[in-house]
């Protein structure tokens, strides 16, 4: 049967399929079908919802439906980046402490506990302060930074179990390489943890990253779903009650953005794990 | 399990002073401790490198601006700046670390940029209080009520209940924790006008005397009362999961089955066998999350205007208080690292297992 077959079999893991493809497709294909309407319009500012704006109005008259389809594609694209390369660190750092042992398994198990304890969200404000981070790259890196250390602990203790294995040993016997062990023989085994952890990554990263912008410390290009907020936050529209329908779609948007991520790794657990899926 | 090692090969690795290292390392109350040293280092590291060392950091940038008019010298300059940070700048760069260290350990973090000549020591201190009573009040409330809740939802598997908690659970911790805040100002200060938000900011009421008064205490709790229940309904149905998963794998372990054939009382399998071995592992987990919510207090408090350290922080961020912000920060990551601490030897205390097996 194939993966995205089991995902969909149970309802979860179908609402999760369905709810990520809905936002891809919203955030990178919407905005070549929508066309952008951003021309201000004092005329009709905070309209309740109504068939010409579905979603109501902002504070300068524009349509928040059509904010909301522009708004996703920046933040899905750095949680994308982020999360493959804070997998992309645990994945290689992790199975290097494990199968090399000895003293670099200490000082990366010590880096790892370390970046583990540090209030991350503090770290980043601080460090967004001082250095602005702009463009799609430096903010992934920095986001990815902090992000891996729960995913390396867990392909460490995996590796750990299944360097014991007979076919590993096989492999070793036959001498094929650390290479070839550990990304032929190991990872397919571990692609659950990896999966799921990507998944996780994804979430951290957009909670960090709209957190980050609700806080304006990341340079504004346009406007996105964080920027929304901030906007709504630093200008007082929190706490006018006609300024409604702007606060809540972009809430509306990364709640259900998250909460789709989280059903699809729960429909994820089912592929992996075939105990699962027989109860 | 490890094979048996031979005497000599036992002898020999513990007079090797690297496999001494390693083994200290192994013993879990002396790693919980050298853990928190070691991140306490990081942290300072961090800030360290952050206002000294990258380019354009804002040392350089302060004397920059401090000279460019030419009506302060470049050494009177530097001096000014070597005060404000508590960093000897004429010294050695590892010189100056050892100085940022030295001082750090007495207390002295430096002056504010905006406030002059105050201490930072002295600014963090009067929020930070406020910080660490919501968030840890927030995070007991929570731990106690969803280990309760999800103990039930195991034993009722399957059920209504179970359903419904475990639902509601993983779909309220899965919306970032800001947002909450943002909707309870939206849905019931705003349009419901059923909170009064704007009533509610700082940290308690201006006029009223700090003090153990009844008046006093039940102030501070209702101006704490929002931060609080976020941090509670965000960390809750982590509580919640993490426990029903604990406790359906704790129903399954043989000492429960023997438990349950020596016809022991319901209530004593489930408080004396399940509930306490199912929860031991979630001790652990409670230190992690505090450094997470700590975090996200920064915007929280920023929201609800409760004057704790994450406000502090978001001020000193937008007036480019950059001693103040690394005070937060450092302070910040040693209170978490304390609390890391604390669980860390509960947990060694709670797990009769763990204390023992030093050198395993």
């Amino acid at each position: 049967m194939s993966t995205i077959a089991v995902i969909a079999r149970r309802p979860v893991g179908l609402i999760g399929l369905i709810g990520v493809g809905s936002f891809v497709a919203l955030a990178y294909l919407g905005p070549l079908v929508i066309p952008l309407t951003n021309t201000v319009d004092i005329a009709n500012i905070y309209r309740t919802p109504s068939l010409a704006y579905p979603l109501g109005t902002d504070f300068q008259g524009r349509d928040v439906l059509n904010q909301i389809v522009y708004g996703g594609r920046d933040i899905l694209s750095v949680a994308f980046l982020a999360a493959f390369f804070s997998t992309a660190v645990a994945v290689t750092f992790g199975s290097l402490a494990a199968t090399l042992g000895g003293k670099l398994d200490v000082a990366i198990l010590a880096i790892t506990d370390v970046v583990l304890t540090v209030p991350h969200f503090i770290v980043l404000v601080v460090v967004a302060a001082i250095f602005r981070p702009e463009g799609f790259l430096v903010l992934a890196l920095l986001l990815a930074s902090l992000q891996w250390a729960g995913l390396l602990r867990q392909v460490r203790a995996q590796i750990l179990s299944l360097k014991e294995r007979e076919y590993v040993e096989a492999a070793r016997s036959l001498d094929l390489g650390l290479f070839h062990i550990i990304f032929r023989e190991m990872l397919p085994n571990m692609a659950s943890y990896v999966a799921i952890h990507f998944i996780f990554a994804m979430t951290g990263t957009v909670y960090a990253q709209v957190g980050l912008i609700v806080l304006g410390l990341i340079p504004l290009s346009g406007a996105n779903w964080g920027s929304m907020l901030y906007l709504a936050q630093s200008q007082g529209a929190l706490y006018f009650s006609d300024s409604f329908w702007y606060i809540f779609s972009p809430i509306l948007a990364i709640s259900l953005f998250q909460l789709s991520l989280v059903a699809l790794s729960a429909g994820l657990e089912d592929v992996f794990n075939p105990r699962l899926r027989a109860s | 399990m490890a094979a048996v090692i031979p005497a000599e090969e036992r002898i020999a690795s513990r007079l090797d002073p690297r496999a001494q290292l390693g083994s200290l390392w192994r013993h879990p109350i002396l790693r919980a401790a050298l853990k928190a040293a070691l991140t306490v280092l990081a942290a300072t590291t961090i800030t360290f490198t952050l206002i000294r060392l990258l380019p354009g950091n804002p040392i350089d940038l302060r004397i920059e601006e401090l000279t460019r008019d030419g009506s302060v010298s470049y050494e009177s300059a530097r001096e000014q700046v070597s005060a404000l940070y508590a960093i000897g700048l004429d010294e050695p760069l590892p010189q100056q670390y050892a100085t940022y260290l030295w001082n750090i350990l007495h207390g002295d973090l430096g002056t504010s940029f905006l406030s002059r000549g105050v201490p930072v020591m002295g600014i963090i201190l009067a929020v930070l209080p406020w910080t660490l009573f919501a968030v840890g009040t927030g995070l007991l409330l929570s731990f106690v009520v969803g280990i309760g809740l999800g103990l039930v939802a195991a034993y009722k598997r399957g059920s209504f209940f179970d359903q419904a908690v475990s639902t509601i659970g993983s779909i309220i911790s899965s919306v970032p924790n800001y947002l909450i805040a943002i909707l309870i100002v939206l849905v019931l200060g705003v349009q419901l006008r059923w909170v009064p938000i704007t009533q509610m900011r700082g940290a308690f009421s201006p006029g009223i005397q700090p003090g153990f008064s009844l008046e006093f205490i039940g102030d501070v709790l209702f101006h704490a009362a929002l931060p609080i229940s976020v941090f509670f309904l965000t960390q809750i149905g982590h509580w919640i999961l993490s426990m029903r998963n604990a406790t359906l794998a704790s129903l399954e372990d043989d000492h429960v089955l023997a438990a349950r054939a020596r016809g022991l009382s319901d209530r004593r399998i489930t408080t004396a066998y399940v509930g306490r071995n199912a929860v031991l592992p979630l001790v652990t987990q409670l230190a992690i999350s505090v450094g997470f919510i700590v975090g996200g207090a920064v915007i929280i408090e920023q929201i609800f205007v409760y004057q704790g350290v994450g406000q502090r922080l978001v001020r000193a961020v937008a007036q480019r208080d950059y001693p103040v912000m690394q005070g937060i920060l450092l302070l910040v990551t040693i209170s978490v690292v304390v609390a890391n601490l604390v669980a860390d030897l509960l947990y060694s205390r709670l797990d009769p297992r763990i204390g023992r097996a030093g050198d395993a």
